[in-house]
């Protein structure tokens, strides 16, 4: 194919004038039908054959096409009555008051002008002049009743005289209000020929049942042409004035809303289902029109889309495609003489990955099937090109929207899996803040030599391990991961040798090191089977608490990649550990040590087992005893306050009422029974409780979750405050007006475990719906801030010299980030560890 | 009316929120945009009706040195070219 390659050097806009819209018409349009009952396109209809064919089988009486060859001519509609066109009142507007209406130039002197810079500056100055500066004739003021009705001295000004008057304005004024003459003469826009768009681009519907759907665009042309011809036959029989009037302003509405079907002020045109038409605006604007939707929007072949699963035994690295999938998808390999023997035997297989066609170097593909394969393998050389479907180590860049940051796109190494789910290692869920309650996501396969190495070079999973936001770890062990860190590696934990082996060989390790507890293995030393043999590291776990396990498990000290001291949880995972194994040793081995830790964890954590049950939330009796007491203690404190609030005797916050300081001291009253019962329910809890063993290691959860579930619920709030509304001056029917009391205004003394009652829960819902709708809202309003931001920042980039340049080389910052700092090589916001490096 | 009378133009330059800006001799101009690569037209532009370029007397075609508080870099230079 040939190809051209030009600059564009500048796009002009103009109004099409009457003259243009008739020497590019094919044919004037009378008939406001379509087909006549034969279903034949009617001469001078809407479907007239002069604009195109929308129907097979018929030739274009303009440029003699078919159907798919034929590019749609336009038409046009002659108005017995000019109309405004609703998008350039405004211009009009502007226009009739600024200027004379006897001498037609500008209602300023010419210093005056001389000294404005805009138009807008023109308009506001001249406007309300009431006497021509050049010819002194007196100026009537003009108004603009919305959408197109003009009056002076409010008398209707019609159409026709406007553009009579405009008409006279000459060229140099236009000039001064920044309107090129040649390409849009203001009276262009008062139409009196309506262009008539091709056939084919309003294409009529047909229905299974035979019927025909005509497109909005031609269901308002119709309107126009009636009530065009409407007018014209009363005005041949010399209707009144009123009648004529009406039509004229009828055929307003029609040609208005045929351009904008959004105008506010009039009411839409609709479909006789009562749907508003979509018309010319509607069809280029907004998210959905042809702009955003048709020209923006792309979209592509090769790729592949389905719900994800987990699949902890897969390498972060690789992605589970289906076998469906794998056959469907197929990927262009070059033919050369060093794989060319290796390729055949895509061609000879008989079970995928089989070859599905072989291209030629002049263009030409044919098909591999049994039949054609002999030949293919005796006819294919070096230059050929084969294309087969996908296998185990294919590269594909896997993607989740919405696709917020580079790391939503990263590339993966392909594994055909039966089944019908795309599977992902439950690691790399952070980055593309995936789960799996659903969500689906999509492949592309890479179709270039060029394309495949640059994802595999620049996108693979393992070089993203490290977020370029702030310099941490985005890919890591997360939930059971820790869980079963913990489990295996703290103090006491040991195996037995069976088990030490299968653990160890889940990570792909056969080399058994000596027992260290008696003839069992501690969870630490085969963990420290996976980590480097030269580490050294010392760090606080996240159990870590002063006193209580600082010169234990809640200190880590790694020694010549020996775990010496501490436990495995979300500190190692997602901090110090992966952290500098990565920067340490690089993307291949902090893959390696990913793979091969979260493996054996929860190889381990199998034989264990860990669960949560129903004693997990379970509080002794003095516990319970405790928790209700604290409850009862701060329910006599509100009331005390509330006491006081009655007797005047409150101080006030500054800056806030009497009411809102009362509101702020029980509120603060009530939050503090919740941590502290709290505070009771986990202090009362046994080591080993899962639940705890899950919040405190950093897997799941929080201590608040725990209380909520075990102690009580706590104090809803609706608007942040408390619940105050449904009825007058109480909450629900169930409670005296004004009263103040905990439990009428969102208390909820009940715990998850006990359940709430009827009250309770209403307020726990009405909690639960603000927190829906809020995110809702939320997650919409940021969508379009992103939107925004990104369409500002599109263009700025760095370059060689660390300047911030945007499109047009213009400097935005002297130097990256004002220190010239990659947060990606940071550690978490800061430039340099320094206590690393003094260590 | 919109807007306030300022009392005395150089009472800003003296607000914690405004940095120093300092107008450049030609020669260090010419230096600033050779070491940056850049033309005029490239650089940051500032308007000779800015308070802060009123108040240093800044004419088209200074290039100011702003000397600014930097969260990252502690204090960072920036330049801008009065337009």
């Amino acid at each position: 194919m040939e190809t051209y390659s030009k600059k564009i050097g500048s796009i002009k806009f103009g109004i099409l004038s009457p003259e243009q819209i008739r020497s590019t018409s094919q044919t004037r349009i009378v008939t406001p039908d379509t087909y006549d009952e034969d279903g034949y396109p009617i001469e001078g209809g809407l479907m007239d054959l002069h604009l195109g064919v929308v129907n097979p089988g018929l030739r274009c009486k303009t440029c003699g096409g078919r159907m798919g060859t034929c590019p749609g001519h336009l038409g046009h509609i002659e108005l017995v009555r000019p109309v405004v066109h609703v998008s350039y009142a405004k211009i009009i507007y502007n226009l009739l008051r600024s200027t004379c209406k006897d001498c037609n130039k500008i209602l300023l002197s010419d210093e005056k002008v001389e000294g404005l810079e805009t138009k807008r500056d023109i308009v506001r100055k001249a406007k309300n002049r009431s006497k021509c500066p050049h010819c002194g004739e007196k100026q009537s003021k003009i108004k603009l009743d919305r959408p197109t009705n003009f009056y002076e001295n409010d008398q209707r000004i019609l159409p026709s005289e406007i553009r009579e008057r405009i008409e006279k304005i000459p060229d140099e004024v236009l000039r001064q209000f920044n309107i090129d003459p040649e390409y849009a003469r203001p009276e262009w826009a008062i139409l009196s020929v309506l262009p008539v768009p091709p056939a084919n681009s309003r294409p009529s519907i047909t229905l299974q049942s035979g019927a025909r759907s005509e497109d909005d665009l031609t269901h308002k042309l119709v309107d126009i042409l009636r009530i065009n011809q409407r007018l014209r036959d009363n005005l041949s029989a010399g209707a009144p004035q009123l009648i004529i009037e009406d039509l004229w302003d009828l055929l307003q509405y029609h040609v208005s809303t045929y351009f904008d079907n959004e105008i506010s002020g009039i009411p839409p045109a609709r479909h006789r289902s009562g749907r508003p038409l979509k018309t010319l605006k509607q069809r280029l604007k907004g998210k959905e029109g042809r702009f955003r939707y048709n020209l923006s929007g792309k979209r592509v072949n090769f790729s592949a889309r389905t719900v994800i699963t987990p699949d902890p035994q897969i390498s972060i690295n690789e992605v589970g495609v289906p076998e469906t999938i794998a056959e469907e998808l197929t990927t262009p390999i070059p033919i050369t003489s060093w794989n060319i023997d290796n390729l055949k035997k895509y061609i000879k297989r008989e079970k995928p990955p089989k070859a599905e066609y072989v291209k030629k170097p002049d263009g030409r593909r044919k098909k591999v099937t049994p039949e054609t394969k002999e030949a293919i393998l005796e006819e294919i050389e070096p230059g050929y090109l084969l294309e087969r479907q996908l296998e185990d180590g294919d590269v594909i860049v896997f993607n989740r929207q919405p696709s917020l940051h580079r790391i939503s796109m990263m590339a993966h190494k392909v594994k055909v899996l039966p089944g019908k789910t795309l599977r992902l290692n439950p690691c790399v869920c952070p980055p593309y803040n995936a789960d799996f309650d659903g969500d689906e996501m999509n492949l592309h396969l890479p179709q270039t030599e060029e394309a495949k190495a640059e994802a595999l070079n620049l996108m693979l999973v393992q070089d993203q391990i490290i977020t370029p936001r702030y310099g941490r770890p985005i890919i890591y062990g997360n939930q059971d991961f820790v869980s079963a860190g913990y489990e295996v590696t703290k103090e006491g934990t040991t195996f037995k040798k069976t088990i030490a082996k299968k653990m160890l060989a889940a990570a792909d390790i056969y080399k058994l090191p000596e027992p260290d507890a008696g003839d069992e293995y501690s969870g630490k030393l085969l963990f420290s089977q996976v980590l480097p043999d030269d580490l050294n590291l010392g760090y606080k776990a996240t159990i870590h608490e002063e006193g209580v396990n600082e010169d234990a498990d809640g200190t880590v000290v790694i020694e010549d990649g020996l775990l010496k001291q501490g436990v495995i949880d979300k500190e190692s995972f997602q901090g110090k550990l992966m952290d500098r194994i990565f920067r340490k040793y690089g993307a291949d081995r902090a893959r390696e040590f990913l793979n091969k830790a979260t493996k054996l964890v929860i190889t381990g954590l199998m034989e264990k087992g860990f669960t949560v049950s129903f004693k997990d939330i379970e509080l002794p009796e003095e516990t319970e005893e405790e928790i209700n007491n604290k409850i009862e203690e701060g329910k006599e404190k509100v009331d005390e306050l509330i006491g006081k609030y009655e007797e005047e005797e409150l101080k006030r916050i500054p800056g806030k009422t009497r009411k809102e300081t009362l509101e702020a001291r029980i509120m603060s009253e009530l939050g503090k029974i919740r941590t502290e019962s709290g505070e009771l329910a986990k202090n009362s809890m046994e080591e080993g409780n899962y639940m705890l063993t899950m919040s405190r290691v950093g897997a799941r959860g929080s201590i608040l979750n725990i209380t909520q579930m075990s102690a009580l619920l706590g104090q809803q709030a609706v608007r942040g405050g408390r619940i105050l509304r449904g009825y007058k001056d109480r909450s629900l029917p169930h409670f005296k007006k004004g009263d103040m009391g905990v439990e009428s205004r969102g208390f909820v003394k009940s715990s998850l475990k006990d359940g709430l009652n009827s009250t309770e829960f209403f307020f726990h819902s009405m909690g639960g719906r603000e927190g829906l709708v809020d995110k809702g809202i939320r997650t919409a309003k940021s969508g379009y801030m992103q939107r925004r931001l990104i369409h500002a920042l599109q263009d700025i980039n760095l370059k060689q010299d660390k300047t911030v340049r945007d499109a047009k080389n213009r400097i935005v910052q002297f130097k990256y980030g004002e220190d010239g700092v990659d947060p990606m090589k940071c550690i978490g916001y800061k430039p340099i560890d320094y206590k690393e490096v003094t260590e | 009316m919109r807007g306030y009378n300022l009392v005395d133009s150089e009472i800003i330059l003296k607000h914690k929120l405004v940095p120093e800006h300092e107008i450049l001799s030609e020669k260090e101009k010419k230096k600033v945009l050779k070491e940056h690569n850049a033309t005029e037209e490239q650089m940051p532009r500032i308007r000779k009706d800015d308070p802060v370029a009123k108040a240093i007397g800044a004419e088209k075609g200074d290039l100011l040195r702003i000397k600014r508080n930097s969260i990252t870099a502690g204090e960072s230079t920036y330049y801008r070219i009065v337009v």
